[in-house]
């Protein structure tokens, strides 16, 4: 709370309903940039060029009936997407979007952040983590072997990148010497983190496409495949909050990525906010891109990709960050 | 790892391609010139029907989806050239499988199977057909006035066409 409790409750308000009001427009992004890499036009019905599409299919999906399936755990059923959602939007709370604001005539100062804490790093870690509980809670309580089967391919997944991902970071800490996010990111004022850190950002970037579910690693979906996982047995709003949790958590780990490693809301001319939001944007198209490029991978291929290689690359950078701080 | 950078070169490139989707309602493609599609009852030139409700087609049809009820002609209504003539003429257009067999079977060539692919309705009632209905022209939709860049099938249809000369032939009274 470093602005008091009524400006850290409004900021948050803010906040979530500007970035529900992004994943909306970047759902609609994400549709018309694969239509057109796949030489096909994306939605362009709904509205100009489409762009109302994110509502009709929120209007299809609150018209969903509520339906639970048999067998049940009828109170988790329900809370699994809620988790996954608000564990979703919560990272988001810590991500600087720039320093001190100031409103006109009014004199009156705020910070372009809910929070910033000495643990930052770690409190996001933490909340994207509590995040698997809404997959597995949701794959477990619906009562069926394949959503139970789906959840724990999902966690298989998320733990073994997990590791490699909290190490490629940790290589980022000790050159920044912080985890607090306003700290990192102007620890990199002079050059960005890619730099020096181009292998942890290689690994961070692998790791994050694996963690966020989205090709060549959702195979936790496989749209096609296999039973969608963990939210087979859900539909309507529910299955629309799994879907949104999933993508605002792609949001988040574009942030993450951009505070890290690309100066986070520090840049030039333009102000903080514009440049966090450049900076997620290019990490986004790059993920629409790899979607619209490469094939999904076997779970043994992801399995070793994870372990064998991820791991040892994360471990060396963490190596040669250490030894290059401790004696340069 | 070069194939890697060359496979995202490959769909970067695409971006910037012009999409050639076929934007449906919009643009109806043409359909090939044998396309079976919704069935029409003709006519003599002299304006009577050729259907003499002999009930061929409706023994013909395979999904039974046919309903021929004949009448006498008299010589105050006469409807057909021949003796008897269809009073009731339906074709139940949710159950037919556009197969042809009635076009086959009819000694008149009083049905033949036209263009029309756009038969939806809301209500199955709707999709029952009755003699007036049929009786109508359908639309034409072969072949292709402008040949389209990106309509390989159209393209080689005009190919074809060009060969052969069947234009006509294929819709004899169509055709205008």
């Amino acid at each position: 709370m470093v602005d008091g409790v009524l400006a850290t409750i409004i900021k948050s308000f803010v906040l979530v309903n500007v970035l529900m009001a992004f994943f909306a427009f970047m759902t609609w992004v994400e549709r018309k940039l694969i239509g057109r890499f796949q030489v096909r036009y994306g939605p362009n019905r709904v509205g100009p060029f489409g762009l109302l599409q994110p509502i009709a299919d929120l209007g299809k999906m609150l018209q969903k009936e509520n339906m639970v399936p048999e067998g049940a755990r009828v109170k988790l059923y329900m809370v699994a997407p809620l988790i996954a959602m608000t564990c979703a939007i919560g990272a988001f709370g810590l991500m600087p979007f720039g320093g001190v604001a100031t409103i006109p005539y009014f004199d009156y100062q705020f910070h372009l952040y809910i929070a910033d804490t000495s643990v930052s790093l770690l409190v996001v870690a933490a909340i994207g983590s509590l995040g698997f509980y809404g997959l597995m809670i949701g794959g477990w309580a619906s009562g069926s072997k394949y959503a139970l089967l789906g959840g724990m391919r999902a966690i298989a997944q998320l733990v073994s990148y997990e590791v490699a991902f909290t190490l490629a970071v940790i290589g980022v800490i000790i050159q920044a010497g912080s985890l607090s996010f306003v700290a990192i990111s102007d620890a990199q004022m002079p050059l960005w983190f890619i730099v020096p850190q181009f292998l942890g950002f290689l690994v961070f970037f692998v790791a994050a496409v694996a963690e966020s579910n989205r090709p060549p690693f959702d195979l936790v979906e496989a749209d096609g495949e296999v039973v969608a996982g963990y939210h087979t047995e859900y539909g309507g709003m529910r299955y629309a909050m799994f879907a949104a949790a999933e993508f605002i958590n792609a949001i988040t780990l574009s942030a993450l990525g951009a505070v890290l490693f690309l100066g986070g809301p520090n840049g030039p001319f333009l102000p903080g906010p514009l440049w966090m939001l450049i900076k997620i944007g290019a990490f986004l198209f790059v993920l629409i891109w790899i979607r619209a490029t490469l094939p999904r991978v076997r779970f043994d291929q992801l399995m070793k990709i994870g372990w064998k290689v991820l791991l040892p690359v994360a471990t060396l950078n963490l190596l040669l960050t250490a030894v290059a701080v401790v004696y340069l | 790892m070069f194939d890697q950078v060359k496979g995202f070169s490959t769909t970067f490139r695409h971006l910037f391609q012009k999409p050639i989707t076929q934007q449906y309602p919009e643009y109806k493609r043409p359909v090939y010139p044998r396309f079976r599609g919704r069935h029409q009852l003709h006519r003599h030139d002299n304006g009577l029907e050729k259907c003499v409700g002999c009930s061929l087609c409706a023994a013909a049809c395979p999904s039974d989806c046919i309903r021929v009820v004949p009448a006498e002609n008299t010589p105050d209504n006469r409807v057909s050239a021949g003796e008897r003539y269809a009073r009731i003429y339906e074709i139940n257009m949710a159950r037919c499988i556009f197969c042809g067999y009635c076009e086959l079977a009819c000694p008149f060539d009083a049905i033949t199977l036209g263009n029309d692919f756009e038969l939806s309705e809301i209500s199955r009632e709707a999709l029952v057909y009755t003699k007036s209905m049929l009786l109508e022209k359908p639309a034409l939709r072969t072949p292709s006035q402008a040949v389209d860049p990106y309509d390989v099938p159209a393209q080689e249809m005009e190919r074809v066409l060009g060969m052969y000369d069947i234009t006509t032939a294929t819709n004899p009274e169509g055709a205008e």
